[in-house]
């Protein structure tokens, strides 16, 4: 079968800085698989994220390449079948469940928008729909966590609800954007747990982004590692993380605290690595990286 | 809830005596003498001896204060020493008009304000956004009466198509049995005498009304270009609703209450501005009685109306926190 997603030397500036913050960015998706996004802050894996979801902020701007989801190239497709599949088919898990849910507005309203709108629900089904959708990703007391305000509930339990959210309407495609960085390190491992087995049950393709070479040990199928807008290297995690190609990679793996080894001590990515990374990049991609 | 309910209840009683207190003092401390305004020049000084002990003015200043505390908790305003008349059954005759004219006022102002900041944050990042922008700004700049006397010009000299002043067209007898004459002629659908009333207040309304929509337009426009860039509305806009949708059903519930506070602020202004724009439209609201009562030292007249502004103050701070509850869920509690 195809790949679900495939993204072709995408590239992208920020047009008030003319810099560029993409520079030929592939990578490919299977239908079902886990993506780990890899970087570490600023290496442009949100942006990815972002034009996937047709969400980048103005001043960004994409410059060159296709993302090619299930035959279709989003980037020319005309705005109302992009609508379409955002929001329904492409999906998003967000970063701050804090930020992320509408203060004003109860949880039952924020989780049924999408199949009232997109699916034509009635408040019923809808309702119906929401309980259900709220059992599978284990919230005790549904109901009356539908008629709850989001200040009511927890932080890991509001990362819950925009899990259900996000797979109300069975997309094929979730990008979760480092969806347990702003929860209590107990609530992290039930996350990351629950996102894989909704992804295995529903059979969703997830891209999920994050810094913790940790998490994705534990979750994605297949890595892409990003540095400064660029792919670094690209592969099936095991042998990723066992075999590593390139320098960097096996610097971060050796920086990654070894919880079963609590005597081995922490190992820093050497500067020199960095150093000679960087340069084999700006001269690869004729930029500064 | 009823704990907070009796607070706000004994707060608001604590500071009508307070204001009452202040006012009772103020009055008699500041010179003027109301009799001096009333008698006529050859008066006798018995004569003057004799007036001052039927209003009360001889005693000491508490045991005057005292009385008319006693006077006021039995339901007794006095009497108004200029017009002669009691205090109550005049405020009662003209609060009616001034209570309309300044929720019509305010009802254009959250209206227009409402409209243009929903607008302005539709258009922004266009070229409709600066001139809205331009516009607000100009509105905020220009105060009531000044709006008051550029009407009056437009509408009252060079095109002269609203009444100059007064409340009624006093040839239109319609019997009215309360004083508020807009509601009564509507709901009795007295529709000649509604029209004639309400382009009486036209003017008024909107001279008072324009720097509240103003001071809205600012405030709101710019709390909504704050919450539009939330991830919520993010989120929102990805399950594809529209951005008036957007507008209306994320934004503006989180992005109401600060406006919401200082509408309630500004609105106890606006009824401190009926005073000014009562006058230059001969307005017959309590705001131009509040003038003249000044004006002769009409020591029971302005006590009454300082408690009745006090209480419209208590009144609209209730309002303001009960709609600001409503708006913001975190404000509720059991
Ligand atoms: N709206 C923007 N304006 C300016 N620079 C931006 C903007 N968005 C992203 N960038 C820049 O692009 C780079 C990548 O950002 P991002 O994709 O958020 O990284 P990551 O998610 O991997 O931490 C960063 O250097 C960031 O400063
Ligand atoms: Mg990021």
């Amino acid at each position: 079968m195809s790949p679900i997603l495939t993204i072709e030397r995408l590239s992208a500036r920020v047009q008030s800085r003319d810099q560029e913050i993409l520079s030929k960015v592939s990578l490919s998706l299977e239908r079902g698989e886990v993506m780990g996004l890899v970087g570490e802050s600023g290496a442009g894996k949100s942006t990815i994220g972002k034009a996937l979801l047709g969400i980048l902020p103005r001043d960004v701007v994409i410059t060159g390449g296709a993302i090619r989801y299930d035959g279709r190239d989003l980037l020319a497709l005309p705005a109302r079948e992009r609508r379409q599949l955002l929001g329904a088919e492409i999906t998003l898990i967000p970063q701050d469940p804090q930020t992320a849910l509408n203060p004003g507005r109860r949880i039952e309203a924020q989780l049924t928008d999408g199949l009232r709108m997109k699916r034509g629900l009635s408040g019923t089904q809808a309702h119906d729909k929401a309980l259900a959708l709220l059992e599978e990703v284990h919230i005790r007391e549904p109901e009356r966590v539908l008629a709850a305000y989001p200040h009511e509930l927890s932080g890991g339990m509001r990362q819950r609800v925009l899990i259900a959210a996000a797979f109300a309407l069975e997309p094929r495609l979730v990008i979760a954007d480092e969806p347990t960085t702003a929860l209590d390190v107990t609530v992290q491992k039930q996350i990351l747990r629950l996102i894989r087995s909704m992804q295995e049950a529903h059979g969703t393709a997830v891209v999920f982004v994050t810094h913790d070479l940790g998490v994705v040990a534990q979750i994605c199928d297949s890595v892409t590692l990003l540095y400064g807008g660029t792919v670094i290297e690209a592969g099936p995690t095991a042998n990723m993380l066992v075999h590593p190609g390139h320098p960097y990679t096996r610097a971060l793996i050796d920086a990654c605290p070894r919880y079963d080894r609590p005597d081995a001590g922490l190992h820093p990515v050497p500067d020199g690595v960095i150093s000679a990374m960087r340069r084999d990049l700006s001269q690869r991609y004729g930029r500064p990286v | 809830m009823i704990v907070s309910v009796i607070n706000r209840l004994v707060v608001a009683a604590i500071t009508l005596v307070g204001v009452g207190a202040i006012v009772f003092v103020l009055l008699r401390v500041v010179p003027g003498d109301p009799i001096a305004m009333m008698i006529s020049p050859g008066a006798s000084p018995a004569d003057i001896a004799a007036l001052r002990a039927r209003y009360g003015l001889d005693a000491d200043l508490a045991t005057q204060f005292w009385m008319w505390l006693k006077a006021l908790l039995s339901g007794d305003f006095g009497m108004s020493i200029s017009l002669r008349r009691g205090v109550l059954s005049l405020l009662a005759e003209r609060l009616p008009a001034t209570l309309e004219l300044a929720f019509a006022a305010l009802a254009l102002a959250v209206a227009l304000g409402l409209f243009l900041a929903v607008l302005g944050t539709l258009a922004r990042r266009t070229v409709c956004e600066p001139l809205i922008d331009a516009l607000n700004g100009l509105a905020l700049a220009v105060p009531d009466f000044v709006w008051a006397l550029a009407l009056v010009l437009a509408f009252g000299v060079f095109v002269p198509v609203l009444p100059l002043s007064g409340r009624i067209n006093p040839s239109i007898d319609e019997g009215f049995v309360t004083h508020f004459y807009l509601i009564e002629s509507l709901l009795r659908l007295k529709l000649t005498a509604f029209a004639d009333v309400a382009s009486h207040m036209a003017m008024p309304v909107i001279a008072l009304g324009l720097p509240l929509a103003a001071v809205i337009v600012r405030l709101l426009k710019e709390a909504l270009k704050e919450a539009m860039v939330q991830d919520y509305v993010l989120l929102a806009r990805l399950k594809g609703m529209s951005e008036l949708r957007l507008i209306l059903q994320e934004a503006l519930r989180n992005a109401i209450g600060p406006t919401l506070a200082l509408t309630g602020v500004q609105f106890t202004f606006l009824i401190g501005g009926t005073v000014i724009v009562e006058r230059i439209f001969s307005y017959p609201g309590i705001g131009n009685m509040a003038v003249d009562a000044v004006i002769n030292r009409d020591l029971p007249l302005i006590q009454g109306l300082v408690l009745m502004f006090g209480l419209i103050f208590i009144l609209v701070n209730l309002a303001v926190d009960a709609l600001a509850a409503f708006f913001n869920p975190r404000l509720r509690h059991g």
